[in-house]
């Protein structure tokens, strides 16, 4: 009897552009690198609410409030299709959490940089959420279904909100001396952890062959990087605006921008756990979590009390609302 | 165009800000992921229904400063008035939110309960609102009493979630009672703009009472005994945190004065 090749059946799929779902047989390693890859990508959204939550109460205009409230709960929304996709290989969305909380998972470093003024809010829609979209826009033909499907939805909202951002400082851009001198200012500060998002050099990237092999990624650390770099060079001329990279320079030859050597001391150091904010945005997501604990048990009673009860009409607390 | 108009549309307008304002402050740090979402929700919906009151009272004001036969306007200092003057430029005497929306979130039961006493209180308001004989005021509380409806589904559910729940939800419940009540009564205590506007707002009372009888007895909570009620906020006089909440709401247009952000 013949026993079929699982792994040359996938990897035929992953040849020939056939999605991976949740029940086809798989390698581990892919699995545990979806599982990864995708529940990083969750806590990316989640705590990534952090920064950008910080300037809700105090943004500058009832719009631009309203603007604000809309983005950070979009990202809350991200956070749990991402989670939903991430389920559907075996993992439970509290294990992941606990995973965060504990610091074991990564998120993206970009949020462990604090936002400092009101520019910081349109810096972070146009860089960082910029350098996102490249990433999630190769995503969108990732070979894991449900991660594909989640970041078609993903993206629609994300570039909206790189729009948003980039308008929002091009108001700072034409405004007053002070507003030019923040939005310049936040520029500067976000400019070199965008360039980070993207990860090691391909040189130094441990994941990244077998992750192209397997088609979750479609193009490395390297290709996006420069592929954004060539955007926002051409962007910021509209801002009127500089980046802080004196060796920023077009090459006509290799038809990309030139830039300068990224400090991946700092990448390295902020990876580890050593940026301005790791503390802080664990320690907030923790609060959260513990201090949730009580509201989450009422509620799981609640319910186990109506499913025994001939009214069981309500409950469902935990669920989206 | 009457004064008392302005003052009672800033007056919808602040306590709607205001709690925009409060709930907004659990974004990104709710129980559950689900929750941070459906609090945020509430949040963008009050903020949107002030925003709307903030339109039409800066409407009012400005044509009352182009009327040549009307009394001085009731804000000073405004070149043309806007809803960002009014919500970023207007002191802590000069809104005329009630008191209750102004409270600190304290847990998840309070902010819960606040919801509620307040939701059902706002359903109740905007129920008569919609067919009030102000065109605008009318167009706002109907387009804003679908909202309501929601969040009053919402925070009663999760009042009777938490009061027949565990131990310790019970417990919580009943103390943020015990902080919240007492800023309940102010809600039917028409200031005089409201009665000059003719919302008298002592008639909602009995039903908003229905209501809340009908949730707590399901809750399993004890409505309080009759108590000492604080009020203020609608003539301007209110708790210390208000001040607080205007410094971080205000900060960045006080800092840097007339820009467009």
């Amino acid at each position: 009897m013949l026993i079929p090749d699982f792994e040359q059946i996938f990897q035929d799929k992953i040849d020939n552009e056939i999605k991976i779902e949740p029940k086809d047989w798989m390698p581990d390693a892919y699995r545990k690198t979806n599982i990864r890859q995708i529940s990083q990508h969750a806590h990316s959204e989640v705590v990534g609410m952090l920064p950008e939550g910080n300037w809700i109460s105090r943004a500058p205009s009832l719009k631009r409030k309203a603007i604000l409230i809309a983005k950070v709960q979009d990202e809350a929304g991200h956070g749990l299709y991402l989670y939903s996709s991430a389920e559907t290989l075996g993992s439970s969305r509290d294990e992941m959490i606990a995973d965060l909380l504990s610091g074991k998972a990564k998120y993206s470093s970009i949020f462990n940089y604090p936002s400092l003024t009101w520019a910081d809010m349109g810096a972070i829609g146009w860089l960082v959420d910029g350098a996102a979209i490249l990433n999630q826009v190769m995503l969108c033909r990732t070979s894991y279904g449900p991660y594909a499907r989640a970041m078609v939805r993903i993206c629609k909202e994300e570039s909206f909100h790189q729009r948003q951002g980039f308008e929002s400082l091009l108001v700072l851009s034409r405004g007053t001396a002070e507003q030019k001198a923040m939005c310049q200012d936040a520029i500067n500060r976000w400019w070199w952890p965008s360039l980070m998002m993207f990860g090691p050099k391909d040189s130094e990237s441990t994941n990244s062959d077998q992750s192209m092999k397997w088609k979750i990624k479609r193009k490395t650390n390297d290709e996006l990087r420069q592929q954004f770099i060539d955007m926002i060079a051409v962007q910021v001329k509209v801002l009127g605006m500089t980046l802080p990279d004196d060796k920023l320079k077009w090459n006509e030859e290799r038809k990309h921008y030139d830039f300068g050597e990224i400090n991946w001391d700092e990448f390295w150091q902020v990876v580890k756990g050593n940026g301005p904010c790791n503390k802080q945005r664990l320690a907030a997501r923790n609060k959260a979590h513990d201090e949730g604990a009580w509201v989450r048990e009422a509620a799981i009673a609640y319910a186990e009390k109506r499913k025994t009860s001939p009214n069981p009409s309500k409950g469902g607390a935990l669920e989206a609302a | 165009m009457d004064n008392f108009l302005v003052n009672y549309t800033l007056h919808l307008a602040d306590s709607n800000l205001i709690l925009a304002q409060r709930n907004a402050e659990w974004c990104g740090h709710g129980p559950i992921l689900e929750q941070d979402i459906a609090i945020t929700n509430i949040s963008l919906d009050l903020l949107g229904t002030s925003r709307n009151f903030y339109q039409y009272a800066a409407t009012l004001i400005n044509q009352n400063i182009k009327s040549a036969e009307s009394e001085a306007p009731p804000l000073e200092g405004f070149g043309e008035a806007s809803e960002d003057a009014l919500a970023y430029l207007r002191t802590e005497r000069e809104f005329k939110n009630c008191l209750l929306v102004e409270q600190p979130n304290g847990d998840w039961a309070q902010t819960v309960l606040r919801q509620f006493f307040f939701s059902a209180y706002q359903f109740l308001l905007y129920e008569k609102l919609q067919h009030s004989t102000d065109e605008q005021l009318t167009a706002i509380a109907a387009k804003a009493l679908k909202e309501v409806t929601y969040h009053q589904r919402w925070s009663s559910e999760w009042v009777i979630r938490l009061g027949d729940g565990t131990e310790e939800s019970h417990q919580r419940m009943l103390k943020a009672i015990d902080e919240l009540w007492p800023y309940t009564g102010e809600l039917f205590m028409p200031a005089n703009y409201e009665l000059e506007a003719g919302f008298d707002v002592t008639l909602l009372k009995d039903d908003w009472m229905k209501k809340i009888t009908a949730v707590f007895e399901e809750a399993t909570l004890p409505i309080p005994e009759k108590t000492f009620m604080h009020s203020g906020g609608k003539i301007g006089v209110h708790t210390e945190h208000l001040g607080f909440i205007l410094t971080d709401l205000q900060y960045v247009q006080r800092a840097y004065p007339n820009c467009e952000w």
